[in-house]
């Protein structure tokens, strides 16, 4: 080993306490990276792989009714590669166990033979025998929840008739990845599945034997999703069409691609700080010791060492020090990106979803921390190149303190002189002093972040089940229904008020921009269901006009006062034009909502029903539901306490993980900011401490004069950790921003006391390190030496 | 002549540097009187900074009794020596051991506002004649002046005694008589017990009483008949 080698690693052992800091500071940036990247490549790997051998459709369309033959018209279409047609139909279930019904999705498999599109993934069990009409598969995720295994049975109103379904087999499909019912945000495999049946037994049984009422598509190389969908509408606007959507307006889809941006947010914000953070630390780290060692870089110079070695050297200190921190991140990184992998497990069902990091992403771990611990050598190098040996063979200056602007304004003069010497100690250094007010603020941040998705789930949640709903049971009808079906729901034992609506799919447009939702009508004065903002304030629908959710308004470009123009996509499927009365900032789906007699209007009904909302009394729930099961005009029936039961569960598994890590990610850079600073204070300052407490100065007032800057430092960083928090909850918020939920931007004053109290604990616990190392003072060394 | 303020009998102090022991003091004894200016001389590792430090109350010695008034410093904890120097002790280095962050004002205050009955920082650094650079920091000062301002630090609090580690060692000839006069005659106003050491026997002569030391031991002890003023020495 060289003997500058040999410096090298007794320096980096002297520095151990510092260096273990940095190196935690970026293993947790390379953690970030590590895991974030390579949770997503999984993620991606998974989808992409799944959605190809499975032949994942590019376009859907559901229809009324449709001839078999229109499919031979689909297909010529240009663009057009494969089609798939098939009977889709919502019903509810009976499931043993389960008071409430649950719902289900059935989807027709192709008789005798794989599907064009849209193939399943048989996890057990067989395939289905055409020739028994009562077979089904169904998704493993709900199967699993209700305790169903092959050979079981569960009960379903098919069109009206009972039927007892028997389960061949569990199966997955590229098309419920991400199982979930429209209008929820979280899979509730209890309540909600998928069923597959054979075309012959779906056919007869909704009265569509030699025809379809959905279709998929699959695109040719390069061909433009608009255009086909544009073409296919019209070749289904005579059947019924409920308009086509491509890849983007999937519901399943859409949430794997929302998680697989959020992922890529996240995997950028957070290692670009740690490794801000990790260089600021370096900085400071590498600087001070250039200065200690000035008399040793003149000597090595004098001695005709090149500026480059002796340059290459303190690198070298910066780039092990990272290098250790990259080793460590990259094992969490790992770990966590295993347990990132778990927890999407939980959510997005794919047949296999292998969790297997590459070597490039460790590459790119390894060269972003590299990068960073060249940036935070850079300055201590430049020094260390500009150092003439003859002047680096003096001691270096005293420290120069001036009168500065906080003298002249004489609120200095008010303050106890220990406490005038912490202030003087940050001015002196205001560039050291903001980094590092900065970096202790970033950990405040993280903290606030952190806490922030919980608090805005929270909000989401008590704004949607507590405010906006506030029925016990829903009540959803395959079809219209005249007014009257409330009155026979109101004989239902156990119903105490019920409210009706009518809901109608419609594609909304406003010059070239249009989306497909629901046009939603409802009683003058709601109690049952209302519409509320983000706050949870109802929002009033006025007599005439339409109200319209803020975000769809936004994607439309239209604001109150506009006209809207709305097609109806079921019955005599008229255009509307609609006025916009106002805009309600609501947190779910995008909708449009009008009074319901306006609506009736618009439409030339008489007023017809296709939901309503029941308020229960518990006693009776067990057999309301039992009615509510066996009526044919039921399509869906919803709980709401259970609805945010599991909401609640499936948050506290997800969101728990991901505080954890960045409670102690936090926590890592608090306490190694103060406890770098406090260390490179401690060593600037020894003599001047051991001079105090030579002069009579306790411990523990001394302790008190080193800390207090940090303390300080720690007090202005809070306020700033507060606002950079809040600024990343904002662009959390607007990155979750969609069309499916939007996070509300809510940081409550228990989530800022939480952050200061961890970053201050974190803090305490790396200051108590510091004090030891000042209890070993030698007060009489210290004297001694000139510096 | 009244009772020795400061009692050392039989001290020795045994250093560890590496695997080698080095003994600074071996069995000394000293007494300090009230108001006397005593100069311990000696070269550089003759123990004489070993035996100021193990006075002032900043070590212990490895053998041996000292006891300040009624206090025993021999046998004191951190807490009791760190009082000790708090209320008894004024101290001033060779290299001024100033805090460069506070004006020469605020280091005087920095121990005043510990201290029970000190004077005020203005009185003690016009005594030094640094009456008009109270807001100057350290670094605005001479090597001389940051020295005066050491001994207006030591002297503020009317300390009971007052040590002196090579107080003109950093300084040139003319700064250090001035430096040495400003000690002399808080020596003489307050009647401050005033220990200085230093290689420079030329000081020897302002004291009242000398003490050599050599290689851990002391080896000579004289009483001046007559106090040179600081004025006058030569070196």
């Amino acid at each position: 080993m060289r003997t500058l080698d040999r410096k090298l690693v007794r320096d980096f052992a002297r520095l151990r306490g510092q260096v273990a800091a940095i190196a935690l500071v970026v293993a947790c940036g390379v953690a970030t990276v590590v895991a974030t990247r390579t949770a997503y490549e999984s993620l991606v790997g998974a989808r992409d792989d799944y959605y190809a051998r499975h032949r994942f459709a590019d376009v859907f369309a559901h229809l009324e009714r449709a001839p078999d033959a229109l499919r031979a018209r689909i297909t010529t279409i240009p663009g057009v590669a494969a089609v798939e047609t098939r009977i889709v139909a919502d019903v509810t279930l009976d499931v043993p166990g389960l008071d409430e019904p649950a719902a289900a999705r059935l989807v027709s498999l192709p008789d005798g033979h794989e599907p064009t599109l849209n193939a399943i993934h048989l996890r057990s069990g067989r395939s289905l025998d055409p020739t028994r009409r009562d077979e089904a598969i169904v998704s493993e995720a709900f199967a699993r929840a209700n305790r169903l295994e092959v050979g079981d049975t569960i009960g379903a109103v098919l069109n009206g008739r009972w039927q007892d379904l028997r389960i061949v087999g569990l199966g997955l499909s590229p098309e419920y990845v991400y199982e979930i019912r429209p209008q929820d945000l979280f899979p509730d495999p209890r309540r909600f599945g998928v069923i597959w049946m054979s075309r012959a037994a779906l056919g007869p049984a909704f009265d569509l034997d030699g025809a379809f009422n959905d279709v998929s598509i699959q695109l040719a190389e390069g061909a433009a999703p608009g255009d086909v969908i544009e073409r296919l509408d019209r070749l289904l606007d005579r059947h019924g069409g409920l308009g086509a959507y491509g890849r983007d307006e999937q519901l399943s889809a859409r949430f794997v691609e929302d998680e697989i941006r959020q992922n890529r947010i996240t995997g950028t914000v957070l290692p670009a700080i740690f490794l801000g953070v990790a260089a600021f630390l370096l900085h400071i780290v590498l600087s001070r010791l250039v200065s200690l060692q000035r008399e040793q870089i003149a000597v090595l110079k004098a001695f005709g060492y090149r500026d480059s070695s002796v340059a290459a050297h303190y690198l070298a200190l910066a780039l092990a020090a990272v290098a250790l921190g990259a080793v460590l991140g990259v094992a969490v990184g790992l770990w966590l990106g295993a347990l990132m992998n778990s927890v999407y497990r939980d959510f997005y069902r794919f047949p296999s979803f292998p969790y297997e990091p590459g070597g490039p992403v460790i590459a790119i771990a390894v060269g972003v921390s590299a990068l960073a611990a060249a940036l935070g050598a850079l300055s201590a190098v430049r020094r260390v190149l500009a150092l003439p040996p003859a002047e680096a063979m003096r001691p270096e200056p005293p420290a120069r303190f001036r009168a500065g602007l906080l003298e002249r304004s004489g609120l200095l003069a008010r303050l106890a002189t220990p406490a005038r010497m912490v202030v003087r100690q940050i001015s002196r250094r205001p560039v050291r002093a903001s980094l590092s007010v900065v970096g202790l603020a970033l950990a405040v941040a993280i903290l606030v972040l952190a806490r922030f998705f919980s608090d805005a789930i929270g909000t989401l949640a008590e704004v949607q089940f507590r405010a906006a709903q506030r029925e016990d049971v829903s009540v959803a009808f395959h079809e219209p229904l005249g007014t009257a079906v409330g009155f026979e729901l109101a004989a239902l034992p156990g119903v105490l008020a019920v409210e009706t609506s009518r809901s109608v799919p419609a594609r909304i447009r406003a010059g070239h921009r249009s989306r497909r939702i629901a046009v939603t009508g409802l009683p003058p004065k709601p109690s049952l269901r209302r519409v509320v903002d983000r706050d949870g304030r109802p929002v009033a629908t006025p007599p005439d006009g339409a109200v319209l959710t803020q975000h769809l308004a936004r994607l439309l470009g239209v604001g109150p006062g506009d006209v809207v123009e709305i097609e109806v996509l079921e019955g005599r499927r008229q255009r509307l034009r609609v006025r916009v009365a106002s805009l309600a900032d609501e947190l779910l789906g995008m909708s449009v909502y009008l009074d319901s007699r306006a609506l009736a209007r618009l439409l030339e009904e008489q007023g017809s029903v296709t939901g309503a909302w029941l308020r229960v009394d518990s006693r009776e729930a067990s057999e309301l539901y039992r009615r509510l099961k066996r009526m044919p005009a039921v399509a869906g029936v919803g709980n709401r306490l259970a609805a945010l039961r599991s909401f609640e569960d499936t948050l506290a598994r997800n969101l728990g993980v991901m505080n954890f890590i960045l409670v102690v990610f936090a926590c890592v850079i608090a306490a190694a900011m103060v406890y770098n600073s406090a260390r490179i204070a401690l060593s600037e300052r020894t003599r001047e401490l051991a001079s105090l407490r030579v002069l009579g100065f306790t411990r523990r007032e001394v302790t008190e004069m080193l800390l207090g800057e940090q303390a300080l430092l720690l007090l202005l960083a809070l306020p700033a950790g507060f606002w950079i928090g809040k600024r990343l909850a904002t662009l959390m918020a607007e990155a979750y921003a969609w069309e499916l939920f939007r996070l509300p931007l809510v940081v409550t004053p228990r989530t800022y006391g939480f952050a200061a109290l961890v970053t201050a604990s974190a803090a305490v616990v790396s200051g108590a390190l510091v004090r030891e190392r000042l209890r070993r003072l030698d007060l009489v060394a210290s004297l001694e030496s000139r510096d | 002549m009244q009772s020795p303020v400061f009692r050392a009998r039989g001290i020795s102090k045994v250093y560890r540097v590496g695997d080698v022991l080095v003994t600074a003091l071996s069995r000394v004894d000293l007494d300090l009187h009230a108001g006397e200016l005593l100069v311990l001389l000696g070269p550089s590792g003759s123990g004489k900074s070993t035996l100021l430090n193990i006075l002032g109350g900043l070590d212990l010695p490895s053998e041996g009794n000292v006891r300040f008034l009624d206090h025993d410093l021999s046998s004191a904890d951190d807490p009791a020596l760190t009082r000790f120097r708090r209320e008894h002790v004024g101290f001033v280095f060779q290299f001024y051991n100033l805090i460069p962050s506070l004006t020469a004002r605020e280091n005087v205050a920095l121990v005043t506002e510990i201290a029970s009955r000190p004077m005020p920082p203005e009185e003690a650094l016009d005594r030094v004649g640094l009456g008009d650079r109270l807001d100057h920091f350290p670094s605005q000062m001479s090597g001389g002046e940051q020295q005066r301002v050491a001994i207006a630090r030591a002297v503020a609090k009317r300390p009971d005694v007052l040590l002196c580690d090579e107080p003109t060692g950093a300084l040139d000839c003319e700064t250090g008589k001035r430096v040495l006069e400003v000690l002399a005659r808080a020596n003489q106003d307050l009647g401050t017990t005033t220990a200085i050491i230093t290689h420079n026997a030329a000081i020897a002569a302002m004291a009242d009483r000398v003490v050599r030391m050599r290689s851990g031991a002391i080896v000579e002890e004289v009483r001046n008949s007559v106090r040179v003023p600081a004025s006058s020495l030569e070196w």
